[in-house]
């Protein structure tokens, strides 16, 4: 930990009002207003710091607790005094990693969407990964998956109704809900058609490939900016894959090299990472192409190496040196022109795999409604696809369709 | 007197408790106020209904004697949502009010191990944490194991007619005053809630010929498996409707209703509310159906379903003049509402037995549910338990992935009630297998291990197996293709030629048994209901066997016990509020606490956790 101008050290749980006033032998400040007090260890009376504090009253708090926080001096000596301070007084222990968002988790101020999001967050490397994970921080797919689990638990309502009260009252025999079914699952479509969150996170995996000595290493080396991968005269130098990453215009690459592609190769390990460059390359998101542009796989960027001693045909998309530095600006700009249709647009909030996989249950699930006539099966249907999203938020249970069962209609002989 | 099980109440929780009991081989003495009360129908005279339906075919599986007193007195037979699948079909019959009660009188009187003792529990005689008996007034004492409370309403109870109200459980019987305090010492989590019912009418004051009429179905099925056939005539019920005149009345006598004066405080069910609350709640509808329904093959009072009320006599009388067929209609009783106590059903066990105190298990109305067949299956429930605990053997507890009864027992020791509980079709996650039509199935062959069986139903039940089984085996082992059957009359597509076993082809919704046993021919004699049974099995067949792996995963997680849990203040990281519910829910395993109200994935994770470390 390296010393910092100030260091905020936090208390969450029932004790951390009573450790406010046993480290400054005076009440409570007023909530949510910062305080300037002196800390005196109540071990020893000895000083420890001066230092602004805030008392936050649960549960309307981060964690859902009462929360102390003491915004003391940065150095490392005075953050361990306190530290040691208050691991000395009763009931309190140092928080283990994380352990301040698994309580908000459980005291229920985010929902696991919320949760994963917040973690993302604090991994941000990238501008494009820290706007994403605020977004979902923020509760922008919590929001929508909250009002998709309102219209269904609407419509399993009206079915419920048909079940559990047909003929009573103003509950007529059939209902029929496929327009609002038809409308859900469009939206459920749209979000799953949308680039996954991954690419964001992990990085746009970019495979530099073409036949042996065809300067793939050389370029890999440029556009790091440093010697990452060993570069010779020799043909098949490189064997295995090596992987880079690399940030370029505020988006995350993976930058992949990987052994030339022949087919009359008698060296066995040589064989193996060509067998690995294959699969690399149908797994690429960008495949950067050195050589013969006409042998490049579909899709893949056609680059014209050593452009400074050589000319190239217009069968190429962009023609480079990564000796002199010719043309690597344009093969940035591509890269990120690339990026920016791979990942999620700026405002967009994308799905991980997990949230996509319960997502397509939903659907899945509707679909299934959609094309049963029998409202018994549909109500089944809709019961899945609402635990699909049960999973994804927290949990909502039966109690929440019958509140919405019971508020719209008048049941009751 | 000395017993192993005492019954505190003879209504259909304490008569479906007392005959469990004596069934399970325990020696029962059943307490009433009064014998010949035993068994009345205290509101509505109709058994069954959507969800009601199910816990009554199910208590019959289990050889309870609701569904044969209900074919006894039934003289109107409705099944409903017979339009829709068969898993969501209630039956529901009108029952001759004295004929029921008789056949349950009758059936109690039958049972050797079963004594009825007439009079009035004053209090619990308890020793060292355990139930010992049944002190009563006159100072008689009742020792026994085991009790089972199923006094209905009369725990504190207090009736209202308009803004005047009395003590009382029943119009003109008396509340068990004296025991609910008892139970109030007791220190038992204990709430009030509300309940009502309608004014009961003079069939010869009604002009019947204005209204729209309902027939009895024509088809012959009776409630219990046992039951050979109907046997007394069939009456129509008949419907009028509030108008915007009745809608009016009922307004202006709302200053009058103890509704909203305050003078209730109880919560009554959203499901069943007062007319007043319909008006209010709903008062852009400009009608309500009234279903007018007889009371008895030798009884002129009508009970006019979907007006229960709590308003003073004279708006009752001008509310139900406002309405067609009813111009001159006498009321014989008024309408008037209840306000009961009842436990918090988070204090019992799975088995209905208190936590808080050895040997006192509780059923009915005073575990906060609505309904003769809640009631009744929750006597079950207590009975079959008290006697196992009396005769040292273990609990006999349902299971809610194979019985309504067992959904019923979840959410009410999990969840608690906020409003009188009533059972839904929608409360069952596992609802496509728990249809009324296959309880026998579902739980006879489970009854019987727990000796809850007695030997006629035992055979019936071997031969209703022994036919599914063989039909089973012919349907699956047949072969046809769509060509075939559309020979047999089914309105099957053409589609090239698909060969499939009768039992697959019963999946399409155009095939039916007929059509199958017209292509197979000569198959051994299999009552109609098995057929029934078995093709709505196939019809479903892929759903059950989706819900089956949904309920194995499930089953995997939630299998872990909670029992070294012993207070969730322990269990780090849990809001105070979700403390409160576990501690007073104690779910046994990780499976009931993901029910408990409020508990969210991440909080079951670090139960779990807590419990994998305490292990």
């Amino acid at each position: 930990m390296p010393p910092a101008g100030i260091g905020v050290v936090r208390v969450s749980g029932q004790h951390a009002g009573d450790v406010i006033t046993a480290l400054t032998a005076r009440p409570l400040p007023p909530p949510r207003r910062a305080a300037l007090r002196r800390l005196v260890d109540p071990g020893n009376g000895r000083l420890l710091d001066e230092a602004l504090l805030l008392w936050f009253p649960g549960p309307a708090t981060a964690t859902g607790e009462d929360l102390a926080e003491f915004h003391v001096h940065g150095g490392r000596a005075v953050i361990a005094a306190v530290l040691d301070c208050l691991a000395a007084q009763p009931g309190l222990r140092a928080a283990e990693a994380g352990e301040f968002t698994r309580r908000a988790l459980l005291n229920g101020r985010i929902d696991l969407i919320e949760a994963e999001a917040l973690g993302d967050l604090l991994g941000a490397e990238t501008e494009a990964q820290r706007r994403h994970a605020l977004l979902m921080h923020e509760g922008m797919l919590s929001r929508a998956v909250d009002a998709w689990q309102a219209t269904l638990l609407a419509l399993s309502a009206r079915l419920e109704a048909v079940l559990d009260f047909s003929g009573e009252d103003d509950v007529g025999e059939g209902v029929d809900i496929s327009r609002d079914l038809v409308g859900l699952r469009g939206e459920l479509e749209r979000w799953l058609s949308r680039p996954r969150a991954e690419r964001l996170r992990d990085g746009i995996r970019v495979v530099l490939a073409g036949p042996p000595n065809a300067g793939k290493s050389s370029l890999f080396n440029a556009l790091l900016g440093r010697d990452a991968a060993i570069v010779s005269e020799i043909a098949g130098t490189t064997r295995d894959m090596i992987e880079a990453p690399m940030q370029i215009g505020g988006h995350a690459f993976v930058l992949i090299d990987v052994a030339g592609l022949r087919d009359d190769s008698a060296d066995a390990i040589e064989l193996i990472g060509i067998d690995r460059a294959r699969r690399a390359v149908a797994t690429a998101d960008v495949v950067l192409w050195l050589g013969e542009p006409a042998q490049a796989p579909a899709g893949a960027l056609r680059l014209g190496a050593q452009s400074d001693v050589r000319s190239h045909g217009d069968d190429i998309d962009l023609a480079l040196s990564a000796h002199s530095g010719d043309g690597l600006d344009a093969l940035a700009a591509q890269l990120v022109a690339r990026a920016e249709q791979l990942t999620p647009r700026p405002d967009e909030a994308a799905l991980n795999t997990r949230q996509a996989a319960l997502i397509a249950e939903a659907s899945d699930a509707i679909a299934d409604a959609l094309s049963a006539g029998d409202p018994l099966l549909q109500a089944e249907s809709l019961r899945v696809a609402r635990g699909a999203f049960d999973s994804l938020t927290g949990r909502a249970g039966a109690e929440a369709m019958f509140d919405a069962l019971f508020g719209a209609f008048c049941i009751g002989k | 007197m000395d017993f192993d099980v005492i019954i505190v109440g003879g209504g259909h929780a304490g008569s479906e408790a007392a005959a469990a009991a004596a069934r399970m081989g325990a020696h029962v003495a059943l307490l009433s106020m009064d014998r010949n009360q035993i068994g009345t129908m205290s509101c509505n005279p109709a058994i069954g209904g959507l969800g009601k339906g199910h816990l009554v075919r199910e208590v019959d599986a289990c050889d309870g004697l609701m569904a044969r007193a209900a074919d006894a007195a039934a003289i109107h037979h409705r099944m409903l949502n017979k339009s829709k699948g068969a898993a969501v079909q209630g039956p529901r019959v009108q029952a001759d009010r004295l004929r029921y009660r008789d056949a349950v009188q009758a059936t109690l009187a039958a049972e050797p191990n079963l004594q009825i003792v007439e009079g009035m529990a004053s209090r619990l005689i308890v020793r060292a944490g355990a139930v010992e008996g049944v002190e009563l007034e006159d100072g008689r004492r009742l020792t026994g194991r085991a009790v089972v409370l199923a006094t209905g309403t009369f725990l504190g109870a207090r009736l209202h007619f308009g803004l005047d109200s009395i003590e009382g459980g029943r119009i003109e019987e008396r509340a068990a005053t004296a025991m609910a305090a008892q139970l109030r010492e007791l220190d038992l989590p204990m709430a009030r809630l509300k309940t009502g019912t309608p004014p009961r009418l003079d069939g010869r004051t009604i002009d019947w010929a204005q209204l729209e009429r309902q027939a009895s179905d024509e088809d012959g099925w009776t409630f219990s498996a046992m039951t050979a056939g109907r046997r007394l005539p069939q009456l129509a019920c008949f419907i009028t409707r509030t108008n915007t005149t009745t809608h009016d009345i009922i307004r202006d006598g709302l200053d009058r209703s103890p509704l909203f004066s305050g003078a209730i405080e109880g919560s009554g069910p959203r499901y069943c509310p007062s007319i007043e609350d319909k008006v209010l709640r709903f008062g852009d509808r400009d009608g309500h159906q009234i279903f007018l329904e007889p009371e008895g093959l030798d009884d002129h009072l009508i009970y006019p379903n979907g007006i229960s009320t709590s308003l003073p006599l004279d708006t009752q009388r001008a509310m139900l003049r406002s309405m067609a067929g009813l111009r001159s209609v006498e009321i014989v009783r008024p309408g008037y509402a209840v306000e009961y106590d009842h436990i918090d059903p988070r204090a019992l066990d799975p088995d209905l037995r208190l936590r808080a105190m050895g040997g006192i298990y509780c059923a009915g109305q005073l575990n906060g549910t609505t309904g003769y067949e809640e009631a009744a299956a929750q006597g079950l429930v207590a009975g079959a338990n008290a006697a196992a605990f009396a005769l040292g053997k273990s609990p006999v507890l349902w299971d809610r992935a194979t019985s309504y009864i067992g959904v019923m027992i979840d959410d009410l020791t999990l969840q608690g009630v906020t409003e009188p509980y009533r059972m839904l079709t929608a409360r069952a996650e596992y609802r496509l297998r728990l249809r009324a039509d296959n309880s026998g199935t579902r739980l006879t062959g489970w009854a019987l291990s727990n000796g809850l069986i007695s030997n006629d139903r035992r055979m019936f039940h071997v031969e209703h197996e022994a036919q599914r089984e063989a039909l089973r085996t012919i349907w699956q082992e047949s072969d046809m293709s769509s060509k075939d059957l559309r020979t047999a009359g089914a309105d099957l597509k053409d589609d090239s030629g698909v060969r499939r076993s009768g039992w697959d082809w019963l999946r399409f919704p155009e095939v039916e048994p007929s059509h199958i046993a017209t292509l197979v021919g000569n198959i051994p004699l299999v009552a109609n209901d098995v057929i029934a049974e078995l093709g709505q099995d196939a019809r479903y067949a892929p759903y059950v066997e989706r819900q089956e792996q949904e309920l194995a995963r499930l089953r995997a997680d939630s299998e872990l016990r909670l029992d070294r849990i012993m207070d969730y203040r322990s269990v780090g990281g849990l809001s105070n509020e979700m403390i409160e519910r576990l501690n007073k829910a104690m779910p046994a395993d990780l499976g009931r606490a993901s029910q408990v109200r409020g508990v969210t994935p991440a909080a079951l994770t670090a139960i779990m956790l807590h419990a994998r470390r305490a292990a």
